[in-house]
């Protein structure tokens, strides 16, 4: 039960990575894409009225990481206390940026809320990769199975490691990288020339960083901790999830050229999925590794009580059957190139 | 005193009030906007669509800060509060978790809908669009409620060989009598908040001399809203809630009366301040035996007193409890007041001409939002010293990990970005009632 509760977990967070990935990295490479005032409201029109959904996902990964894993969502939030007050400030400021923009006509107050929204929205993709590698890396847990982060210590990996060191820093860049790929994509679909077009050469121009620090990651993950290569020794059917993040971003190279952004697109969600498949395969059943392996946090020392977690699984089911219904039908709504005309963003 | 509790407590009270100054409008306003939907389709006037659009403005950006500032508080349970969240996790996070599922997908994906999607729905479907944002919003509340609820008054539960709580019957937790008070309460304020908002913008108007067809409509409907929750509010789900007080917390209810000397025939104290070291209220005014019909609906029943209750089991700051609540049921009492003079002279055909009322209208707004917040004061205060009523202590509950000096920095980070907020909303909404009723609708 625990381990259908841990892939339940794992597909909410990845919805979430792609979903919400693409709203974040449009808004990073917001400044760079859009030059005039109706680009600028086209690209905030291409997310405007799905971004707040996308959140959602983070929201309800997170409640159910905490009805699922009590003791993981309470050791994790605390010990990353820092960096994740940090999240909810910017996760703020990107919300208001795009939100209260649209209000006043001015260009003082509409250029300001634009930077706000498009650091906002750098910043947030460096620290959700950052956060990703600390879970990979290992956190500093106790025998309680407690941990305090500070923000950094001495950029090594040592028993008291900081939020940020080489390996976190790393994973931080890869994540900004892949969603400005994957935004520039979406916004490439969602927008018309010279916006898509604009869009399309980000997307060209990161692809080799992309690739570069994909490979360079993979390495550099099997040196801070050899033990993820444990599964896929055991399991050699997971080796699928290297070929596939390969794949997918060739796809991607090959696609962008050739106009078919919407297969870009694909390829860049599938490149996002198969990366954090791949993170939580290698993981399991641990879920927070500690640099005292003793003191790990697996699937069965934090998990809630069984009769809990199998209720849960119905009105789950339920919940997920309706949230997905509304997305099927709000994306169908909202399909197509955005429009410019009447009120709004 | 262990500071890093102090830090701990200030930075949940701190945040979660100032977040509930959005939802309670969010909340309530949802349900008029439905109405005046409703209103524009079955009558065919576009004024009626023109007074929805306004106010789905101030719904668009109060809704913004209810959910930037709701986020904190669902991280905060793991972030500031790890303890209490490792012990009671396998049964809060059903009701927490079951929020995002069923309440936020919702709300969000058809938020966007109903503000910007007017132009791509037939009036029908921008109605049924209004509906679901409605349905989010105060689905959302149950979910809190039922959450807070199991904290005042636990259910469906058993403990753990590990001393953690764990869920033993769903229907016991969702069906917590408690939270089912709690919630019309709570519910029935959140709808006097939006009602009162709505008709003083509307006596605003009226006043101005602009947007005065506007302005009718918003009293009209402002005010018979606010008749009927003030109403409810005090019956029957404010003496429900009462009782249910006074039936599982009585230490809390002899602190909210700061009846130290239990007895026959108790009381109700109107003012007086109570003095915790004498054990008595100084400049009393009081009803005799008011509160003991109220609690038990018998005049001469046993209320029980703080006396005879052990003093570790106080609730730790009385003063602020006996005043939260007192300054909640003090405003019900004018609301209701307010409420039905207004109702009466619309229904004479005098309100709209009636200066001094229209001005008592406008002058309300703040109003509201106090009750509300004092009345979430009295729940949580008078909770004290529990986190969990009977099982963990809110000096139990909190953190260790995480310093008093770290919790210091993140709540000094959030005063300044509240603050930065509150200034942005106040002024965006100013403008949008200057700006009044106008304009077609919006589009993406």
């Amino acid at each position: 039960m625990a381990t259908v509760w841990f892939m339940i977990v794992a597909v909410m967070v990845t919805a979430y990575v792609v979903l919400d990935g693409f709203d974040l990295g449009a808004g990073a490479i917001y400044l760079l894409v859009a030059k005039t005032a109706d680009e600028r409201r086209m690209v905030l029109r291409s997310i405007g009225p799905v971004w707040d959904g996308n959140e959602v996902w983070l929201l309800a990964a997170g409640g159910t990481l905490y009805f699922a894993f009590p003791l993981l969502y309470a050791s994790s939030f605390s010990g990353f206390y820092l960096p994740l007050m940090m999240v909810l400030w910017l996760l703020m400021l990107r919300a208001i940026g795009i939100e209260f923009r649209a209000h006043i006509e001015n260009p003082v107050w509409q250029g300001f809320f634009e930077v706000i929204f498009s650091v906002s929205s750098a910043l947030l993709a460096i620290f959700l990769g950052a956060a990703l590698g600390n879970v990979i890396r290992g956190v500093p847990l106790g025998p309680e199975g407690y941990f305090f982060e500070p923000l950094w210590t001495n950029f090594r990996l040592s028993d008291q490691p900081g939020i940020l060191d080489w390996y976190t820093v790393m994973t931080g860049i890869v994540a900004l990288v892949t969603l400005v790929v994957h935004g520039a994509l979406y916004v490439a679909i969602k927008t018309e020339d010279p916006v898509s077009r604009r869009a399309r050469g980000i997307a060209l121009m990161a692809w080799p960083v992309q690739f570069f620090l994909t490979c360079t990651g993979l390495v550099a993950t099997y040196f801070v901790r050899p033990e993820v290569m444990s599964n896929y020794k055991a399991y050699p059917v997971g080796l699928l999830v290297p070929i596939v993040v390969f794949a997918s971003l060739a796809t991607i190279i090959w696609a962008i050229p050739k106009g078919k952004d919407s297969l870009a697109f694909i390829a860049s969600s599938l490149y996002i999925t198969a990366m954090l498949v791949g993170a939580a395969f290698a993981l399991y059943p641990v879920v927070l590794p500690a640099r005292k392996r003793e003191f790990s946090l697996t699937i069965e020392n934090t998990a809630a009580g069984a009769h809990g977690l199998s209720v849960g699984l119905y009105w789950w089911t339920f919940g997920m059957i309706l949230a997905v219904g509304y997305f099927v039908f709000i994306y169908r709504m909202f399909r197509g190139k955005v429009r410019l005309d009447g009120e709004g963003y | 005193m262990d500071s890093a509790l102090i830090v701990h407590r200030l930075h949940f009270a701190f945040t979660v009030t100032f977040h509930y100054l959005f939802p309670q409008l969010t909340m309530g306003l949802a349900p008029l906007i439905v109405v005046l939907k409703t209103l524009a389709l079955k009558r065919n006037d576009p004024i009626y669509n023109e007074a929805a659009r306004f106010w789905a403005k101030i719904f668009g950006i109060n809704f913004v800060l209810g959910v930037v500032t709701g986020i904190p508080m669902e991280f905060q349970f793991g972030t500031n509060w790890s303890h209490f969240s490792r012990f009671a996790g396998g049964v809060i996070g059903q009701t927490l978790a079951m929020e995002g599922l069923f309440a936020f997908f919702l709300e969000s994906a058809f938020l966007g809908l109903f503000l910007y999607g007017e132009k791509r729905l037939s009036p029908r479907a921008h109605l049924w669009s209004a509906v679901a944002v409605f349905v989010g919003s105060w689905l959302s509340g149950f979910f809190i409620i039922a959450t807070d609820a199991w904290m005042q008054h636990p259910t469906g539960y058993f403990v753990a060989a590990d001393g953690s709580v764990q869920l033993a019957s769903f229907w016991q937790l969702v069906l917590n009598p408690w939270a089912w008070w709690q919630y019309a309460h709570n519910m029935s304020g959140a709808a006097i908040t939006g009602a009162f908002v709505m008709a003083s913008i509307g006596a605003f108007y009226l006043l101005w001399g602009k947007f005065v067809e506007h302005g009718r409509i918003f009293v009209k409907v402002g005010v018979i809203a606010a008749c009927i929750a003030s109403v409810f509010q005090l019956f029957p789900s404010g003496d429900g809630q009462g009782r249910m007080v006074a039936l599982h917390q009585p230490a809390t209810l002899a602190a909210m009366e700061a009846l130290f000397e239990g007895q026959p025939g108790a009381p109700l104290v109107i003012i007086g301040q109570p003095n915790v070291v004498e054990r008595k209220i100084d400049n009393p005014i009081l009803v005799p035996k008011m509160l003991s019909f109220l609690t038990y609906r018998r005049w001469g029943a046993h209320v029980q007193g703080l006396n005879s209750i052990p003093q570790d089991q106080w609730p730790d700051n009385i003063p602020l409890l006996y005043y939260s609540y007192h300054i909640m049921v003090g405003l019900g009492t004018i609301f209701i007041a307010i409420m039905v003079v207004s109702v009466l002279l619309l229904w004479m055909g005098k309100l709209y001409g009636a200066k001094w009322m229209l001005w008592i209208l406008m002058l309300s707004l703040p109003f509201p939002y106090i009750a509300n917040t004092a009345g979430w004061m009295t729940a949580e205060l008078g909770r004290q010293p529990w986190l969990v009523y009977g099982l963990m202590r809110t000096a139990e509950g909190y953190s260790k990990s995480v310093s008093a000096g770290n919790g210091m920095f993140t709540l000094l980070g959030f005063l300044g970005m509240y603050t930065v907020l509150g200034i942005l909303f106040l002024f965006l909404v100013r403008r949008e009632i200057e700006n009044g009723p106008v304009g077609g609708p919006a589009s993406h």
